[in-house]
């Protein structure tokens, strides 16, 4: 059986390898069709750009400035249907002040490090060698890494400096340019032409997305929005019933159904209350899967479709673990194939992980970090900054 | 990106050709190559810094500049390293000797705690353990919740007395779950706790707390295979704050190549006793270390191909593939539509390229392919109709444009695709007449024993195949010769009696014996010899 099995399965993949042939041919005629369509992805973000200056305007998790006052009045609006001791949370303000306090604790080691380096009098090869290798400690990846110490001799080179502060500076920016300091990474989270903004929160076991759509919920109605949460996970054990929890501590309607019903149906039902309670935003909180179950992406893509019959969609997150490795490219890919990604939530900042495959993430597919777990509190979610976040990283 | 280990040696080593011994130089750029390599895998930086000089402290011996083949040799080192850091003794749960045997599984949030320890559950049960899973995460927002389904999947009593989401001591939930087991005869308690991180003190003083509580046989430090360079002070930091005698590693089942089990395994010298590898319960066993060799350096592993083959169909279908391989008939469009189907049930084509060893040269093609293409491929021959299915070459122009049409797809795919069948219909062809796959090359002289023989046993199946289908096809040559003759001598039957009397000479005075029976039994007896 065994051989059998190994023979013809051999056979089998060698032949869709020699098909690989005719696949590349057919590719290439094809390419114009597809090339046709990525501007069309690109275009997105144009189109909603005049949406995120509102946003901004209107103080969401996007953007740090405070609106207190506002979400204080507004809290207590989401609040007729569910329990009693419905929390306020606070406003995103502040938060920012937390993610720099808590990236200075946990990665202060990094930044010492590449500081005392850099601080060596003579940059020899070593020195390059070793800030390479300390890039590649924080996940970055040897390619982006050797990229970045590239770029950075050449600059020193051209403009002769020894000085270590004007190299921390010129490290800086080229961290900066990386992570590419002038993405879009505003949650687009506004209600538009009297519909709710519909986001859909995707990644692999454990990342966090369930935290993270609770976080996310409780921020909204901080910032004095209604939510509508779909708990279209229905694989994984309680998981349901853990998104409830996070839903009726912010009064945040839940909508779901029993373990094992289909996913889709349970996300179109949630864009549909959300619609008819008119709520601002609908976020969807899908299983769990790993990018290599095709079964299990085909059902994503589907969830996805499903609800675009009722609501455009206008947000996926992905949620990626800071201390993934270089796995973390190819989940990025194979979801973004599947569901055209259009943000990353980067979990468990917290701790010891530096979460640098995100620039690899961001140079691949240039989709920008847009929120970051910093623990298991409720209000540990804030928006990415990358200058705060290599600020923090330098020390 | 798609590079394995492999590849890049072959390259490195082509330049080589023809010289006998290698230099300092090639040495060395063996060695970035394979830094790169267990970098990509996630191997912590200290880890393959030691490594790399190991390795090329062999490297240099005489064992590679004497071999034929210094990139295989080469690889063969990097893999019997990591073999021998990764193995070690195999570990068995320690059972206390007066029950119960307590196991604590620790790790991060999200590491897969609790669906492992639902796993476990069931591995122990299956082993005629009586356990009890005990539910000390009161932190997640209903994670007793899920133990308890968990539990209720996996057949074990869950002891919950603290209803969670913040609420509740886990140290006296696990000191009270040792006296519930005792009271209830389990011999195992496994003792799911919170994740946490390995710089938060408070909580790490919690673990330490409950394994003081409790004082564990057992302490699993569980651990996502998809971890980066973080691994090293995760490790390290659950050593120092809880200790642990043994890592499991979970979501083996994603294309993450695993470096963390190296790292931890090296820095740590704890074993890594079992791997997860699914969503479903059973998805769970002991960890095999030379698998994991292969697998980080992403050298291909049948092994867990035909397992996972294995898993995923049954006999018949297997029988069913096997038989249109084996048949005489001519490799058709159906057949190709049929075994593509089955073969993407495996996962996505590019996973499934990687598990093969040797794919290297075809990778350039390979990385070109994803699933929709694969879907187009489909649609193309869906629009067929049954008879050009089963003979490609009556698709002329018009029926081209039809097919093209009717898949949504362009004529010149169509011609591709046709004209591409053609070769692969012709490396069939080959093939079953014993000429080997083409484009197929062996294996690399690695990956331990077990590949070998497998590869020894797939050679052997395939020259026996060989065997019995020249003697069928003679046979059923014969049966046609035979039949032939048969016919013949029915029609010369036919004709004598119409023959002349005056001509038919001797006939009529032969005895009836001797009639027309006789002469096929002869011709039978005859043929075998000629």
């Amino acid at each position: 059986m065994d051989i059998t099995l190994l023979v013809s399965i051999i056979v089998v993949v060698a032949l869709l390898a020699v098909g690989g042939f005719f696949l590349v041919r057919t590719r290439r005629s094809v390419t114009p069709g597809k090339e046709e369509t990525k501007p069309e992805v690109t275009g997105e973000p144009e189109e909603a750009a005049p949406e995120e200056d509102r946003e901004r305007d209107a103080g969401t998790v996007g953007t740090p400035p405070a609106h207190a006052p506002p979400a204080e009045e507004a809290a207590p609006a989401p609040a007729e249907p569910a329990a009693p001791e419905i929390e306020t949370p606070p406003p995103s303000a502040g938060r920012m002040v937390r993610l720099r306090a808590r990236l200075a604790r946990s990665q202060s080691s990094f930044g010492q490090g590449l500081l005392t380096l850099l601080s060596a009098k003579t940059l020899d090869e070593d020195t390059w060698e070793e800030i390479e290798d300390t890039l590649i400690t924080a996940d970055i990846g040897v390619t982006s890494a050797t990229q970045i110490v590239e770029n950075l001799r050449t600059r020193v080179k051209v403009l002769g400096t020894r000085d270590t502060e004007e190299v921390r500076g010129l490290l800086r920016e080229e961290l900066l340019n990386q992570i590419g300091a002038d993405a879009d990474r505003a949650v687009r989270t506004e209600p538009h032409s009297g519909r709710p903004a519909v986001i859909m929160v995707v990644g692999v076991n454990g990342t966090g997305k369930t935290t993270t759509t609770g976080k996310l919920a409780r921020a909204l109605v901080g910032d004095g929005r209604s939510v509508v949460l779909g708990a279209a996970d229905t694989f994984r054990a309680a998981a349901t019933e853990q998104l409830q929890t996070w839903g009726g501590r912010v009064g945040a309607p839940v909508v779901r159904k029993e373990e094992g019903a289909d996913p889709a149906s349970v996300a179109f039902d949630a864009v549909a209350r959300g619609i008819e309670d008119g709520a601002d935003t609908v976020i969807i909180d899908t299983a769990g899967r790993l990018h290599t179950k095709t079964g299990l992406m085909d059902e994503l893509g589907k969830v996805k479709r499903v609800v675009e019959k009722k609501s455009q969609v206008d947000e996926v997150l992905l949620v990626l673990d800071a201390t993934t490795g270089q796995n973390g490219l190819r989940q990025a890919r194979v979801f973004a194939e599947v569901v055209n990604v259009t943000g990353i939530a980067l979990t468990k900042l917290d701790g010891t992980a530096k979460g640098g495959i995100i620039v690899q993430v961001q140079r691949e597919l240039g989709v920008p970090v847009k929120l970051v777990g910093l623990g298991e509190g409720p209000d540990d979610l804030a928006p990415f900054d990358p200058e705060v976040f290599v600020d923090a990283i330098l020390g | 990106m798609f590079e394995t280990l492999s590849d890049r040696l072959t390259s490195v080593f082509s330049s080589l050709r023809g010289k006998g011994r290698l230099s300092e130089e090639d040495i060395n750029a063996t060695a970035r190559e394979i830094r790169l390599a267990l970098l990509e895998a996630d191997v912590a930086l200290p880890v393959v810094r030691e490594f790399i000089s190991r390795v090329k402290e062999r490297a240099r011996g005489e064992e590679v500049s004497k071999a034929l083949n210094p990139a295989q040799q080469v690889i063969k080192i990097v893999n019997e390293e990591l073999v021998e850091i990764l193995g070690g003794e195999t570990r068995q749960v320690r059972f206390a000797k007066n029950p119960p045997t307590v196991i604590m599984l620790a790790g991060l949030q999200g590491a897969g705690k609790t669906t492992l320890a639902g796993k476990l559950a069931k591995w122990l049960s299956d082993d005629r353990n009586t356990p009890l899973l005990v539910a000390a995460d009161l932190q997640r927002p209903n994670a007793v919740t899920q133990l308890q389904v968990v539990g209720e999947r996996a057949g074990t009593p869950v002891f919950a007395p603290q209803p969670g989401n913040g609420v509740g001591d886990p140290v006296s939930v696990a000191r009270e779950s040792i006296e519930h087991a005792r009271r209830n005869n389990h011999n195992v308690v496994i003792i799911d706790t919170a994740g946490r991180l390995g710089v938060d003190t408070e909580m790490m003083q919690q673990a330490a707390d409950i394994r003081d509580a409790v004082s564990p046989d057992e302490i699993l430090f569980v651990v996502d295979a998809m971890i980066g360079q973080d691994a090293v002070n995760t490790a390290q930091a659950f050593l120092d704050g809880v200790g642990y005698d043994a890592v499991a590693l979970t979501k083996l089942d994603g294309d993450a190549r695993g470096g963390a089990a190296l790292s931890i395994r090296h820095l740590t010298g704890r074993p890594i006793m079992f791997a997860s590898t699914g969503e479903k319960l059973e998805d769970f066993d002991l960890f095999h270390p030379d698998r994991m060799a292969s697998r980080i350096l992403d050298m291909g592993d049948v092994l867990t191909l035909i397992e996972q083959a294995q898993r995923t169909f049954d006999e018949a279908e297997v029988e069913k593939m096997a038989s249109t391989m084996a048949s005489d008939d001519d490799f058709t469009l159906d057949d190709f539509l049929q075994q593509m189907a089955m073969v993407r049930k495996l996962g996505p084509i590019g996973n499934l390229l990687g598990m093969m060893p040797g794919m290297g040269q075809m990778r350039d093609q390979i990385e070109g392919i994803d699933d929709k293409d694969l879907d187009r491929i489909q649609a193309i021959i869906q629009s067929m109709t049954p008879g050009e299915r089963a003979n490609p070459k009556m698709i002329n122009g018009s029926r081209r444009l039809r097919i093209a049409n009717g898949s949504g797809t362009q004529v010149s795919d169509v011609n591709g695709l046709v004209t591409r069948f053609f070769e692969a219909q012709k490396m069939m062809r080959k093939m079953k007449s014993g000429g080997g796959m083409p484009g197929m090359p062996g294996m690399p002289g690695t990956g331990g024993g077990n590949k070998k023989k497998a590869k020894a046993q797939a050679k052997k199946a395939k020259k026996g195949k060989q065997r019995s289908g020249n003697p069928l096809k003679a046979r059923q040559q014969e049966a046609e010769r035979e039949a032939e003759r048969k016919r013949r001598q029915e029609e010369g039957g036919q004709e004598m009696p119409q023959l002349p009397p005056g001509l038919g000479g001797g006939q009529p005075n032969l005895p009836p014996g001797l009639g027309g029976p006789n002469m096929p039994d002869l011709s039978n007896f005859k043929l075998p010899k000629k």
